[in-house]
């Protein structure tokens, strides 16, 4: 049953993600500019801007294109950027893991910023802090990721400057990286000095992404907390002496995360979506940067390779938040 | 020293919810130990709002306005939350009308049943565990060890109801507020808990205030009787003489509503409305 | 979240308190739409209101801080950007620019995305089935990327960010719609009205739409808040209106360009895209709350 279900969830993803790269290519041969006038230098022969075009496969026709490409993206081949010169899968896969770093970073930071201020919102009811908990929280939840940037720039980088305003680390840190994942690779190869040198890059753009997260977490955690705090067995719980923090952790915790969980997972694909700008402000060499740069060059291999990532980042994370739904409900995993 | 476990004298509550109404008049309830008492009335009467007061759970809309609540002879109304802390759910505790939302959904059934052997009686996890398997031996659950490492939904309501009987009696509390324990239940498994109750009861020497809007309940269970209408006692004895020789106009009517399982063709008669009347004009409800 | 309890009406009034007035007492409604209609004012008599010309430059009055720091010019009250144009007229001027891109797209995005999610949850069957999966691959495009692409592919211009988001958001109301669409269609008023023989079509418009307006309305006033945004963050990157007329995105990115020197650019055109965010989200929040029966209770 689950396996089917599974299974069925999978093809639809697939489904989706061709639904995806068909929108992206048809939406870019249409694109007026064309990327080949772009790149060819001045005075090229016509011979020479067709020996361009054929190269990459601009002369056929806009099925045979998809079908080439398609083929061509299924075996991992995904055409070489024509604003970069080199091939599309190493750029993605080169630049993906900063954006993955920061994106985690910001769930987690948005984790536990929302979930602390929900238990302490929960914890102050019935007191003047819980109002004004809500009130703040109802301010800051209409405040964008591109707002809360420039306020963090302003704010730490300029009023107070405390941390780098751009990139990802000080070029001047002598470290050869095994892997594209520097704070994870900094942490396990135990250089704390260029770990908290990449950590401070990060600590803006991960606010920026995780502030408007945070605040959709406390609204949702504090509503189901509240909801589970006046349950028949909280009051036994109480009875039997349990002290109210307890309450909250041990007894509504979990039963509010479920109901938490699956808006999380939707608003955790804005938080990756965020990062396109996110990264544009802080000058952060992700993927999302990355995408804004290829648009504007009309660099169709690499957009096409950039959506895709996001489209299948997107699938895998409304998949894995209901793979987590069903673990975490008792009735779903002890049927 | 009497042998009174809970003395309830001259208790007046009013609802700021409905404007000063006048919830509970002046009730008057005792109870021993080893005693079963009913508290009964139809919805509204104030039995429940009784059972809350001893628990000290009453919501923030309803206000007591005079009368004790003799515990032991100390008086719970006036206690400071920390000592009332140190009461309930160790000397008193609560058999709930829902098992349906009485038991945590996340978490499983031994842990639940353990916490107030551990936090009440300071026991260890361990033989925390082991004494909450007993518990579940005792309350007649076939194979306790699968049930401890059972979540609720995996049980039944029966089965979560005794599970709730088996923490309020795992304490070993001298009170135990019973409020309406077998509504949500079929009819079947009630006649099952109501003897569990009694015979947990039986064995522990506990006081039970049973709450219930049944009589044929209050028949099959209780040593005594407390009848409520509007807030009001209005009969009050051993539950043999009420319902033998009911001293109130209501009272009988009441029996006479009630099903007859001797005479099918007599009974359900419901209670007329000048009863009522008379009730309401007696108590001075408008 | 406490509301103050509203008093019983004396018995002499029996009908119920008017809409406009239920709504004039959501304070939030109040500061929401009360700076809303403000900046609407603004946006229309820009021209009179604003002290400078917005595109004037003067090279020699570059840069100048606001009025409350020393080394200012008189006149200049939020001071000048490094080509010497006047800031606050610039932002002025900027809210026309804002408000055009919000009313327009959110209405469209509303439009589209209405006829669709009610058509979804009418009738479902393949109509459902197709527009939904049609949504859920729009799900899966981040929606900041998407405006660009799309951007890029229209050309820039303010019509190609109003396309843009139109064509991102509708799924917003789509899919809000269609939910309330569907929870409407099991409530017992849809059975009588299908018993009495009405057409499936004239319930659709005559019972099931009037009962979503609310939620509706409110959706919109959300909208328009983050068409504000997304409209700032094309300006922010270069694809939105000309790089002359002052738009708050634009004004955003040259403060960000030039924010050591000049940090002030970046405040000014800042604080007013978050109240303006703000107030959308406010208003929205606010008439959700006072229009809709249930959520009013």
């Amino acid at each position: 049953m689950i396996a089917i279900s599974i299974l069925n969830r999978l093809v639809m993803a697939a489904v989706t993600l061709f639904g995806v790269a068909l929108i992206v290519f048809v939406l870019l041969r249409v694109v007026p500019g064309d990327p080949i006038a772009m790149m060819i230098a001045p005075g090229a022969s016509p011979a020479d801007i067709l020996a361009l075009r054929a190269k990459y496969g601009l002369d056929l026709s806009l099925p045979a294109q998809f079908g080439v490409w398609l083929q061509a993206v299924l075996i991992g081949d995904f055409g070489t950027s024509i604003s970069l010169r080199r091939d599309v899968l190493e750029l993605l896969l080169g630049r993906l893991p900063a954006t993955l770093e920061l994106a985690f970073a910001a769930l987690i930071v948005a984790i536990l910023i929302g979930g602390t201020v929900a238990v302490i919102g929960t914890l102050s009811r019935r007191t003047p802090l819980e109002p004004a908990i809500d009130a703040t929280n109802g301010v800051l939840l209409a405040v964008p990721d591109f707002v809360w940037a420039l306020a963090l720039v302003l704010l730490l980088g300029v009023f107070f400057p405390i941390f780098p305003l751009s990139g990802r680390i000080d070029p001047t840190l002598s470290i050869d990286f095994v892997t594209p994942f520097y704070l994870a690779e900094s942490l396990v190869r135990l250089r704390l000095d260029v770990f908290l040198d990449v950590a401070a890059h990060m600590v803006m753009p991960v606010l920026a992404l995780a502030l408007p997260l945070a605040t959709v977490i406390t609204r949702i955690l504090k509503e189901a907390l509240l909801e589970a705090m006046v349950q028949d067995y909280v009051l036994l719980a109480r009875l039997k002496g349990m002290s109210e923090i307890r309450l909250v952790l041990q007894e509504a915790l979990r039963n509010a995360i479920g109901p938490a969980l699956s808006l999380t997972g939707v608003q955790f694909t804005f938080l990756v979506g965020g990062t396109v700008i996110v990264e544009r402000i802080f000058s952060y060499p992700g993927i999302g940067n990355m995408a804004i740069d290829a648009v504007i060059n009309r660099d169709l291999p690499l957009i096409q390779g950039l959506v895709l990532v996001f489209g299948a980042i997107f699938i895998v994370i409304n998949l894995v938040v209901d793979l987590l739904a069903a673990a975490l409900n008792p009735r779903l995993r002890h049927g | 020293m009497t042998d009174a476990l809970l003395n309830v004298t001259g208790l007046s509550a009013v609802s700021d919810r409905e404007g000063g109404l006048p919830v509970l008049r002046d009730v008057n309830l005792s109870l021993r130990k080893g005693e079963v008492r009913g508290l009964v009335g139809e919805s509204g009467a104030g039995k429940s709002t009784i059972a809350k007061a001893i628990l000290g759970i009453l919501p923030r809309t309803v206000r007591v306005t005079g009368g004790w609540i003799n515990f032991k002879g100390r008086d719970l109304l006036g206690m400071k939350p920390p000592e009332l802390r140190n009461i309930m759910g160790s000397e008193i505790s609560l058999i709930p009308q829902d098992p349906q939302t009485a038991l945590n959904p996340g978490r499983r059934i031994g842990v639940q049943l353990a916490d107030g052997l551990r936090l009440k009686r300071g026991l260890s996890a361990k033989a925390a565990e082991a004494r909450a398997l007993q518990l579940l031996a005792d309350v007649q659950i076939r194979d306790p060890d699968r049930a401890m490492a059972s979540f609720p939904h995996q049980l039944s309501g029966g089965m979560r109801q005794r599970v709730l009987i088996a923490a309020a009696f795992a304490v070993e509390p001298e009170l135990v507020v019973a409020d309406e324990p077998t509504t949500a239940l079929d009819v079947t498994v009630q006649k099952e808990i109501l003897r569990l109750i009694r015979h947990m009861q039986e064995v522990q020497g506990t006081g039970v205030l049973f709450v219930t809007h049944d009589l044929g309940i209050v028949a099959q269970i209780c040593d005594s009787v407390t009848l409520l209408y509007g807030g009001k006692v209005i009969e009050d004895g051993p539950v043999r003489s009420v319902l033998e020789n009911p001293q109130h106009a209501y009272t009988r009517a009441l029996i006479a509503a009630g099903p007859r399982y001797d005479r099918p063709d007599a009974g359900l008669e419901p209670v007329p409305e000048e009863v009522f009347r008379a009730l309401r004009q007696e108590i001075g409800i408008r | 979240m406490a509301e103050p309890i509203t008093i019983a009406a004396p018995v002499a009034q029996t009908r119920p308190p008017s809409r406009v007035k239920t709504l004039l007492t959501q304070p939030k409604v109040l500061f929401g739409g009360g700076f809303i209609l403000l900046l609407l004012v603004i946006a229309i008599f820009a021209p009179l209101i604003a002290p400078k010309d917005p595109l004037e430059q003067d090279l020699m009055l570059g840069s100048l801080p606001p009025a409350w720091i020393d080394g200012t010019e008189p006149g200049y009250y939020l001071g000048t950007d490094d080509l010497g144009r006047d800031v606050l007229s610039r932002l002025l001027y900027g809210s026309r620019i804002a408000l055009f891109v919000a009313f327009v797209s959110a209405s469209l995005a509303a439009l589209i995305g209405t006829v669709l999610g009610l058509l979804a949850g009418w009738y479902g069957g393949w109509t459902d089935r197709i527009i939904s999966r049609i949504v859920d691959i729009w799900m899966a495009f981040p929606p900041v990327l998407l405006s660009i692409l799309l951007v890029a592919v229209f050309g820039s211009g303010v019509h190609s960010v109003i396309a843009a988001i139109v064509i991102i958001d509708w799924t917003r109301f789509c899919r809000v719609v269609r939910a309330e669409t569907l929870a409407q269609a099991q409530l017992d008023y849809i059975t009588a009205a299908r018993t009495v023989g009405f057409s499936r079509m004239k319930i659709l418009t005559r019972e099931i739409f009037p009962n979503i307006v609310p939620v509706l309305i409110a959706l919109v006033s959300l909208e328009m808040g983050i068409a504000v945004v997304v409209e700032a963050i094309l300006s922010f990157v270069g694809l939105s209106v000309s790089s002359d007329t002052p738009t708050w995105g634009g004004m955003i990115a040259q403060g960000r360009q030039l924010i050591h020197h000049t940090w002030w650019l970046l405040v000014a055109p800042l604080a007013v895209l978050f109240a303006t965010v703000l107030a959308f989200n406010q208003l929205g929040a606010g008439l959700r709350r006072a229009l809709d029966p249930v959520m009013r209770r």
